[in-house]
């Protein structure tokens, strides 16, 4: 067994347990951190695969943003883990069969539909480009407008999340120009009607006091 | 051992992918696992991808995962936004209380 | 080639009636507010029928100077390659029918102002009896089968509204229903005929189907081994027998006694009731192709001739007997049709409407005169005080019995030759049938006339007299008849004329010259009219020729034992009705076809109807259908629901259980 064998292997087994642990951790925190292995461990699986593009991608984008979100998320909020686990292992042995069917099925699937007349091998690259540069070559010229559309997904999705949770400040004092245009003479005056004269009203005993105190 | 072939690649991701849909099976109830099972589902996917890219010589498989990335980048951010906004709102991320849609 | 005949005099004459009929039925009652009286009613609509007649009668002339007509008035739609037109054929037989109908209907009229001089619907039934006559005219004198279907339905019609013109009385409208519904069986045969026609000729016309004749008479009918002009005469029988109340359809003649007695005498003697007679000689090309229709005709009529007889021995009222002797004679006309004598019956047909007509009236002159008791129990001596009518019922019992010299004798006379000559299967047993209905006529018409007119008198042994008041109120015996007024006495004697001579005059032309020539086709096989055209030596010959044949011996003898009977020693009848007792169980019993009817069939009907109603229409299309569809609905919505349950893990669970299917089936099934 070569190098490359053993790295596939050793990564492998680590993406398969930190993924089986993302499912079954108690603690949300340790959940997301194994996803953070796991993803780690398929970014090394791309590089043997030399799409080193693409595995330092994953790191920068996933790992590094996503991930780190999650881990926000999971922080910020409090969450009452036993209520959510509750029937877990109840639900063990069905989830298993489930998956082991899925994988079966899957397996089925390459076994039956891939009959090449020899197993595809890395073949030597023609051009020796790097990957970044093979890339790059598509990108920007046949999938030019599809790349113009994810820019736009990010900015709508960026958009969206904003909106979805921003909250007001409570304390502040800007005024919303709308309201303010919109406001009419009566909401701050009220007219009310008052006689131009009114009869005097009856001397008091306190009047004659002061005349008397002259 | 022998050498890693695609097959090998596919196993991974096919795995991978029975991980995660055990996952939502087993965790049904709780929402940022769900979120994270549904990455997992994307990396094996991609895994796929990125083999068949590999050892078929067709760069299209690549740019494919490229595209996969950022759509899943933009969908874990709103679903993160709308679990937050839900747990302001009922305190819990309990899917039991989401029941207004009840038909 | 010969004349041709006025468009406008023919038109005019279903017109005049239907003009009279629809001004008294609309201003004459309470629908147009009573603006005209009974006077200008009864004026309006006689003047009709007689313009009717009157131009009948011309038309008659001419026809036998050689005048036709046979044309299409006014064509209404056209369906496919069908036509349905408005058109008149006037030919022989037409021409006949027509006399024969305006002359009884212009009789009746005139003796309706009598009859029903006090009834309070006397303008509704001037009105009715009019649209009658203009119904039967349609019939007799169109020239293809939907007019004559339309003309069917209408006396139909007509029939029904004066059967029930009582009608707060209940056996009135019980009679009426069973008239029209038993009228319906044989029109749904009818109109099954007349469909077979359509579709295999392509028309209705009589010319262009009688030209198709042999072209049809060829072809077998899909799907079994009859021939389709076989089941297509058989069809138009049925209808026959259900108009022309021939055995099993025949049970509503009898219950049509509950109208005035103007109309038995109108529409079941003389007119509606021998369209069916009318409809198969017309249709004779047709009915000469089929030797089995011919025979399966010939049985039923002799059935009706026979044993409608027997009924009406042991009838008691009077109009009953009378019923039934029209039964008998359609029996005969019946016979005659299956003999392929079709001149024979159509010629009996004429000579019955006449004097059965005439019995009709008076037999309603003697329920006058009675003041409306019609049990000839009860009756008795009436000739002393009532001789006009007297002598006009014997006469017209001695033209039903068959008289030599009197018409009914010639036509009777003809029909049993004609079935003796016959060589169809059935022949012998009509044979048997019309020689023994022959002494069965003779007994039970002069038990009757014995009964009513000679002997005791018995009025006062009613039991169920009525000594209410009826508006006469100068009689001072209140139980001895008198004669009635002129109107009801004039049309007996009118009636009472061709009743004796008009078999002698026209026997000749009619059966053996060429006056029914282009109307009536016998085929060469059936060579009966040439045998009876061999036999006959003139009018005076055959009558005198007559005492030495059975028929003349056999009414004799009916007429000695019912004199015997029923006034020599009235001891006789009472013998034998109790040794005969189950006997005359059956006979009372009207071989209880009436039962058969009402408990089996009709019961029967309702059942099913009640049936279906529950079964099918309450709890399958109701229940299960309709009520059922929604059931489902909501059950399958209530089930569904459950997938709504608002949980998101529930949703994502129903995901993944999707993906497997999908991923099962592309694993699997798209192999």
């Amino acid at each position: 067994m070569d190098i490359q064998s053993g790295f596939f292997y050793l990564f492998s087994a680590v993406l398969l347990f930190s993924a089986f642990r993302v499912v079954t951790a108690r603690n949300p925190v340790h959940a997301v951190l194994f996803l953070m292995l796991a993803f780690s461990q398929a970014s090394g699986l791309w590089f043997l695969l030399n799409a080193e593009f693409l595995a330092i991608t994953l790191v920068l984008v996933y790992l590094g943003a996503v991930m780190v979100l999650f881990l926000f998320v999971v922080m910020m909020l409090d969450i009452n883990v036993d209520t959510l686990r509750a029937g877990f292992w109840k639900h063990f042995p069905l989830a298993a069969t489930l998956g082991a069917v899925v994988a079966f099925e899957m397996a089925a699937v390459l076994m039956s539909g891939f009959r090449l007349s020899q197993a595809p091998q890395i073949t030597a690259d023609a051009a020796q480009v790097s990957n970044a540069q093979a890339l790059g070559v598509l990108l920007y010229t046949e999938y030019l407008m599809p790349v113009q559309i994810a820019a736009a997904i990010l900015l709508v999705a960026m958009i969206a999340a904003i909106a979805l949770t921003l909250r007001e400040r409570k304390d502040s004092k800007a005024i919303d120009p709308s309201i303010q245009v919109r406001v009419k003479a009566r909401d701050r005056l009220e007219v009310v009607k008052l006689a131009a004269t009114q009869p005097a009203p009856a001397p008091a005993v306190p009047a004659e006091n002061a005349e008397e105190k002259k | 051992m022998m050498s890693v072939t695609l097959g090998h690649y596919l196993s991974i991701g096919a795995m991978l992918f029975a991980l995660a849909v055990v996952g939502i099976f087993l965790n049904r109830k709780n929402l940022i696992v769900l979120l994270m099972a549904i990455e997992l589902m994307l990396l094996a996917v991609n895994i796929n991808f990125v083999a068949f890219s590999r050892y078929l010589g067709d760069m299209h498989g690549q740019v494919f995962v490229f595209f996969i990335l950022t759509v899943a980048a933009a969908e874990s951010a709103i679903g993160l936004a709308i679990l937050v906004l839900l747990f302001r709102n009922k305190n819990s991320i309990d899917v039991q209380d989401l029941n207004s849609l009840k038909g | 080639m010969s004349a041709t005949l006025n468009a406008s005099t023919l038109l005019a004459v279903p017109l005049a009636p239907l003009v009279g009929s629809a001004l008294a039925g609309i201003f004459g009652t309470r629908f147009g507010g009573n603006w005209i009286g009974r006077k200008l009613t009864h004026s309006l609509t006689i003047l009709g029928v007689l313009v009717a007649f009157i131009l009948s009668a011309i038309t008659l002339k001419d026809v036998i100077a050689g005048a036709r007509f046979n044309e299409t008035l006014y064509t209404w739609m056209v369906v496919g390659g069908l036509k349905m037109e408005v058109g008149f054929m006037v030919d022989g037989l037409t021409a006949m029918m027509m006399c024969v109908v305006t002359f009884v209907s212009l009789m009746v009229h005139l003796y309706t102002i009598g009859y029903m001089e006090e009834d309070e619907g006397y303008n509704r039934f001037f009105a009715y009896i009019s649209l009658f006559t203009f119904s039967m005219l349609m019939l007799v004198m169109s020239n293809n089968l939907l007019q004559l279907f339309f003309g069917w339905e209408a006396v139909g019609l007509v029939s029904y509204l004066l059967i029930g013109f009582w009608f707060n009385k209940p056996t009135a409208i019980f009679a009426n229903m069973k008239a029209f519904l038993v009228n319906r069986v044989g029109d749904f045969g009818f109109i099954l005929g007349i469909g077979l026609i359509a579709a295999y000729a392509g028309t209705l016309n009589y010319t262009e189907i009688f030209a198709k004749a042999d072209e049809l008479g060829g072809i077998a009918f899909p799907g079994m081994d009859w021939q389709l002009i076989t089941v297509v005469c058989i069809c138009l029988f049925i209808g026959a027998m259900g108009k022309s109340a021939q055995f099993p359809l025949h049970v509503w003649l009898p219950d049509s006694m509950e109208g005035p007695t103007p109309i038995s005498a109108l529409i079941h003697a003389a007119t509606m009731v021998t369209a069916g007679i009318f409809m198969v000689a017309r249709m004779s090309p047709l009915f000469e192709l089929s030797d089995t229709a011919l025979n399966f005709i010939m049985v039923i009529g002799s059935i009706t001739a026979l044993f409608m007889g027997f009924l009406g021995i042991i009838q008691n009222d009077i109009k009953r007997v009378v019923a039934y002797s029209t039964l008998s004679q359609l029996g005969y006309m019946t016979v005659a049709l299956g003999a392929s004598a079709y001149s024979v019956a159509v010629f009996h047909l004429m000579t019955h409407a006449f004097f059965k007509a005439l019995l009709f009236l008076g037999a309603g002159s003697v329920i006058m005169g009675m003041h409306h008791n019609q049990d000839i129990r009860w009756m008795g001596g009436v000739r002393k005080y009532m001789p006009i009518t007297w002598i006009t019922s014997l006469l017209g019992s001695l033209a039903l019995i068959g008289t030599p010299f009197f018409s009914g004798f010639y036509s009777k006379d003809s029909i049993i030759e004609a079935v003796h000559e016959s060589h169809l299967a059935a022949a012998g047993f009509a044979n048997f049938a019309v020689l023994a209905g022959v002494f069965v006529t003779a007994f039970y018409s002069f038990r009757m006339y014995f009964l009513v007119f000679h002997g005791k008198e018995r009025y006062d042994q009613n039991p169920d007299a009525h000594h209410d008041d009826h508006g006469h109120g100068d009689h001072g015996h209140d139980h001895e008849p008198h004669e009635s007024p002129w109107v009801v006495t004039v049309p007996l004697l009118l009636l009472a004329i061709p009743s004796v001579v008009i078999g002698y005059m026209t026997i000749e032309p009619m059966l053996y010259g060429e006056f029914f020539k282009d109307a009536i086709f016998v085929s060469d096989q059936h060579h009966v009219m040439h045998e009876l055209a061999a036999a006959f030596h003139g009018p005076v010959a055959m009558a005198l020729h007559a005492v030495s044949t059975a028929p003349f011996w056999l009414a004799l003898a009916g007429v000695v034992v019912a004199w015997y009977m029923y006034l020599i020693n009235p001891a006789v009848p009472a013998f034998f009705a109790r040794v005969l007792r189950p006997l005359v169980v059956i006979l009372e019993n009207k071989y209880f076809m009436d039962w058969i009817n009402e408990n089996i069939l009709a019961r029967g009907a309702r059942m099913l109807g009640t049936g279906l109603w529950k079964g099918g229409d309450r709890a399958l299309i109701d229940g299960l259908i309709v009520n059922g569809s929604w059931k489902v609905v909501g059950w399958v919505s209530s089930v569904v629901r459950w997938f709504q349950s608002g949980y998101l893990y529930h949703y994502a669970l129903v995901m993944i259980l999707g993906i497997l299917v999908l991923m099962t089936y592309f694993v699997w099934m798209a192999k």
